[in-house]
């Protein structure tokens, strides 16, 4: 279980965050939802280790997370799979060696393991194809499958998505959702989620929150309405 | 507040990227493509400068010792000034403008494209990843740079002297290697030593501290080489004060 205790962040005179706290259950799909700027990726980058808050903790079954403290979150952070929404390939490495990368890093897998099971993931998210290819020669939703790829291919227990969804056309969209929904269906990773994609977040999401002026709040089951009446 | 405990995030910084275990197996094949980029990618760089390292001191020294002192001295003033002080400094102001300020774009772009975020969720160090292999390749490229420098910079001084400079060949040589000190060299090397490490580490440093998209990037690369530089200078005086102070 991830918990997000009281969790504070600002920005010169903007606060990003209010005193947020949030529990993801093991093995359930959980969506921040807010439009661009409201703070889900400074959530979620928190949540990860890679920003540390004003005030707050993070735990991962119990144990804070020690923001800055790359050799002490090893074994909490270290390891997680997270989709950024750039995607954040290695311009100098080729599609396959950017998801072998974690394996070949932190695991003691020969060779011809590494090949394996990068084979076997790229071929999962349909880009066994581009292999060879480097990321500048890749689109926009093409560097996010490969992005999932590198993500999924360590078998981590819990993965991020930072806006799976936004800027990519509608089949490669719908392409990233039944992925996401098909990890979910087999309850095999903790997944968070955040987008401002409502159509995306109310197929995806066990739990759903919205993110508004700081604070976070319980959204199961909202509706469009609701939504634009909280954005104006 | 800040500038006066940079030197101290600055040493950090550096403690950091050397410290833990190296892990040789993932390690040595980053660090020798590093060497070879910051290394060998220096050498048309550095053969140029020393040629006319080589030919400048000689005219200099000439033109000061001429008809003051016998002539195999020229020999002597340019090998002694090419080891002590020109090969190992000017090789490192070469290398500074063009490792460190390399360092830090490199770095700087990768952090601003989350890339280094991404090493760090991913479990991977990535001062073991990126920084380890840049600052150990300067360190060990530089002292041998200098060496290069050295030799090309003392062939071309002699070549000049006994073409143009009425010095000859023999008198130039046995100027060079009669007051040949093992203190000279060894305290050039040590500069260079010294100074690999100094620009490694500078390029690093701004570079993981860039923010601010392209600008910070475009920030971080002249404080990179302008650290550096400043950074040769006050080492250079230190080393100074320890081997040659009489």
């Amino acid at each position: 279980m991830i918990r997000v205790e009281a969790v504070s962040k600002r920005f010169r005179d903007t606060v990003v965050l209010d005193r947020v706290s949030l529990e993801v259950p093991d093995g359930t799909t959980t969506v921040i939802l807010g439009p661009s700027g409201v703070g889900k990726t400074v959530l979620l980058r928190i949540m990860a280790g890679l920003m540390a808050p004003d005030e707050g903790q993070v735990f991962y079954d119990g144990r804070r997370v020690r923001f800055g403290r790359f050799a002490d979150n090893r074994g909490l952070t270290g390891g997680l799979g997270y989709v950024f929404q750039s995607g954040a390939l290695f311009d100098s490495l080729t599609v396959a060696e950017n998801v072998a990368l974690p394996l070949q890093e932190t695991t003691r897998l020969s060779g011809a393991e590494i090949r394996r099971r990068t084979e076997e993931v790229l071929q999962r998210v349909g880009m066994a194809e581009s292999a060879g290819l480097f990321p500048r020669a890749l689109s926009g939703g093409m560097t996010r499958l490969v992005a999932i790829a590198r993500a999924l291919v360590a078998d981590p227990r819990c993965i991020f998505f930072d806006e799976p969804t936004t800027g990519l056309d509608p089949a490669i969209r719908e392409r990233i959702c039944a992925m996401i929904e098909e990890l979910r269906e087999h309850g095999e990773r903790t997944q968070v989620v955040v987008t401002h994609d409502l159509e995306a977040a109310s197929l995806l999401a066990d739990h759903m929150y919205m993110l508004r002026a700081g604070k976070l709040v319980r959204a199961d089951n909202v509706r469009k309405e609701d939504y634009e009446q909280a954005y104006p | 507040m800040k500038a006066l405990l940079a030197p101290i995030d600055y040493l950090g910084f550096l403690a950091r990227s050397l410290a833990g275990s190296p892990d040789l197996r993932r390690t040595w094949p980053r660090f020798m493509a590093q060497l070879w980029n910051h290394g060998v990618g220096a050498l048309p760089v550095v053969i140029i400068t020393s040629v006319f390292i080589g030919l400048t001191t000689a005219v200099q020294t000439t033109y000061q010792l001429m008809g003051v002192v016998p002539k195999y001295f020229v020999g002597m003033g340019v090998g002694r000034l090419v080891l002590i002080e020109l090969a190992p400094v000017l090789t490192g102001f070469i290398v500074a403008g063009r490792s460190a300020s390399a360092m830090a774009a490199e770095l700087g772009a990768m952090r601003v494209s989350e890339q280094v975020d991404a090493l760090e969720v991913m479990g991977i160090d990535p001062y073991r990843y990126l920084c380890l292999p840049r600052i150990l390749a300067t360190c060990v490229g530089l002292p041998v740079l200098v060496v290069v420098t050295e030799v090309v910079a003392v062939f071309t001084a002699l070549f000049i002297s006994a073409r143009m400079l009425d010095v000859p060949a023999a008198a130039f040589t046995y100027g060079v290697t009669h007051f040949f000190m093992l203190r000279d060299f060894v305290g050039g090397i040590v500069k260079a030593l010294l100074f690999g490490l100094l620009i490694g580490t500078s390029g690093c440093y701004f570079g993981f501290g860039v923010s601010g998209g392209a600008q910070g990037v475009g920030r971080a690369t002249t404080r990179a080489v302008v650290l550096s530089a400043v950074l040769i200078l006050l080492v250079d005086f230190v080393i100074a004060l320890i081997f040659f102070k009489t």
